[in-house]
């Protein structure tokens, strides 16, 4: 038997080798947080770990969860998105596609963890400064109402993402008006509701909404005839970013009115 | 027992992620498209994956990453350690934060590394671009682009200037560069933004913000605390869009470096390729 390239490629490809294959890609990924971490707490601060061996199995954890992410895109959440995206358009209904994105982005954020973290400090925060009264059911109420604006706008923002995509428009005017419209805002907001605003932003696109929602941006762009999947598929995380921005400062306008 | 403790309680958590999605796509399967699935058991089995990993990666985050990563934010950024005194002097000039600095960049960039959600988006504008766009080089570049955010982001903090400053010329300069950047690019630089705030990234940043707004005399965290997040979203898209730049100028270069090679065009340099410039350079004998 010999070694040639037929037969090496057999061997990458044997049930026995290839999730350690899969395995590598992970490692690579992650040796270089760990040897921040390890590079700070042994030569900077100086101290020893405190909990080695909790600290190898959480290692070992990350690399395995990181490896069986990778593998599930793949197989489910990548063909799931596209394979949507297809029969939406197929069905031919501009209707249906948008209540779709609204749906989908509206239902991933209203209950992410995340989100619900923020909207509770949120309610510490404006009840300190005196903008909502003290009562428990009155931060219940503003923070249960924020949720539900940023759930609103992430709905929005993919409702209109796809629009978008149907249509063809550019993306990076609707991007940059959108930014025009926070900085123009934000002198305007009260102070309390700005950190708020420019962090549910960020909480909005959780893990597993992120490679469903680019897997149907991609999907659409490549099955409605004149869109390029690399110009027009993306965008929509872009927009599911910018618009709970604007929603949150607008609410806070709404609420408090003008603050000097 | 307390890993077992904390495997079930993520499970819950992920799965309860999961649950409005595909109840969603159940309801739109069975109410208007009324067609099955291809794939569907490969599909169902690849969703299961996917939250297996996250529950192992989040569990794994908890157990190695977040208490040693938040602990030595807070130590850091505690005077004892960067003064030798137990209270910040209130003239410390911004330079002797020097670790500080260091340490979010270096942080910003492994955490960015090893985000999921990025991981997703690489794979798949590699697949959009038949391998034209390289999954590690796009996440260096966005690690580069959080690396760089949050330092400056830390600095921030440190000197007490005002956000919006920093924000509005950070959009700014994005406004010039999607005027110059390839087309191909600019979509995927924005999303690129959004995706580095996610799982790793943002618990650690935020511990050191906190700690920084704490320690330092005259910061608040409430307010101060928050505004690394909002630099980790701008600064990749800058990266993203300057790492097309440096490709697309490379490669023109070596095309131009050819024989009977068509003259470079004039978009590596200051100006921007127009049709007339490009029948201008073509015209000339």
């Amino acid at each position: 038997m010999s070694f040639d390239n037929k037969n090496i490629r057999a061997l990458y490809r044997s049930p026995l080798i290839l999730p350690f294959l899969w395995m590598r890609d992970a490692v690579r990924d992650l040796l270089p947080i760990i040897g921040v971490i390890g590079f700070f707490q042994l030569f900077v601060l100086q101290k020893p770990f405190p909990d080695l061996g909790e600290m190898l199995s959480g290692v070992l954890m990350l690399v395995l969860g990181l490896t069986f992410f990778v593998r599930g895109l793949e197989m489910g959440l990548f063909p799931l998105g596209e394979s949507l995206a297809y029969a939406l358009v197929r069905k031919g209904n501009l209707f249906w596609l948008l209540a779709f994105a609204f749906a989908m982005g509206f239902s991933t954020t209203v209950a992410e963890p995340a989100l619900i973290a923020i909207a509770g400090k949120a309610a510490e925060v404006a009840s300190v400064a005196k903008l909502i009264g003290p009562g428990e059911a009155e931060k219940m109420t503003y923070a249960t109402h924020l949720r539900y604006v940023v759930a609103f706008s992430v709905g929005i923002a993919l409702l209109f993402g796809a629009l978008r995509i149907v249509r063809g428009w550019p993306v990076h005017y609707l991007i940059i008006g959108g930014y025009c419209v926070v900085t123009l805002l934000t002198p305007f907001a009260p102070a309390e509701i700005i950190g708020v605003a420019y962090d549910s932003g960020g909480v909005t696109t959780s893990t597993v909404t992120v490679p469903l929602t680019a897997a149907l941006g991609v999907g659409l762009a490549s099955t409605i005839h004149g869109r390029n999947p690399m110009v027009d598929g993306f965008g929509l995380i872009a927009f599911a970013s910018l618009t709970p921005i604007v929603f949150v400062m607008g609410y806070g306008l709404f609420l408090f009115g003008i603050q000097g | 027992m307390a890993t077992l403790t904390l495997l079930l309680t993520t499970l819950l958590a992920t799965f309860t992620d999961l649950v409005p999605i595909v109840a969603v796509m159940i309801g739109f399967q069975v109410l208007v498209l009324r067609q099955p699935i291809l794939n569907g058991r490969r599909i169902a089995i690849g969703i299961l994956y996917t939250l297996i990993g996250l529950v192992f990666f989040i569990v794994g985050l908890e157990k190695a990453l977040f208490p040693v990563g938040e602990l030595m934010a807070k130590q850091l950024s505690d005077p004892h350690f960067l003064f030798g005194v137990a209270e910040t002097p209130a003239d410390a000039p911004w330079w002797s934060y020097g670790w500080i600095y260091l340490f979010a960049a270096l942080i910003g960039f492994s955490t960015t590394l090893a985000e999921p959600a990025l991981l997703a988006v690489a794979i798949k504008a590699s697949e959009v671009s038949f391998g034209a766009i390289k999954p590690f080089h796009l996440r260096v570049a966005v690690a580069l682009g959080v690396a760089i955010g949050i330092a400056l982001g830390t600095f921030r903090i440190v000197t007490g200037t005002p956000l919006s400053y920093y924000i509005i010329a950070g959009y700014l300069v994005v406004v010039i560069q999607t005027y110059y950047a390839p087309k191909l690019i600019i979509a995927l630089a924005y999303d690129s933004g959004g995706v580095t705030t996610s799982t790793v990234t943002v618990p650690l940043v935020a511990a050191l913000g906190l700690g920084l707004a704490a320690t330092i005399p005259g910061r608040n965290p409430a307010l101060d605390g928050f505004g690394l997040i909002a630099f980790a979203s701008l600064f990749p898209m800058m990266t993203v869009m300057g790492y097309a730049q440096l490709v697309e100028c490379l490669s023109m270069r070596a095309i131009s470096r050819r024989k009977n090679a068509p003259p470079l065009p004039k978009r590596c340099g200051l100006g921007r390729r127009t049709k007339s410039n490009e029948s201008k350079t073509g015209d000339s004998p």
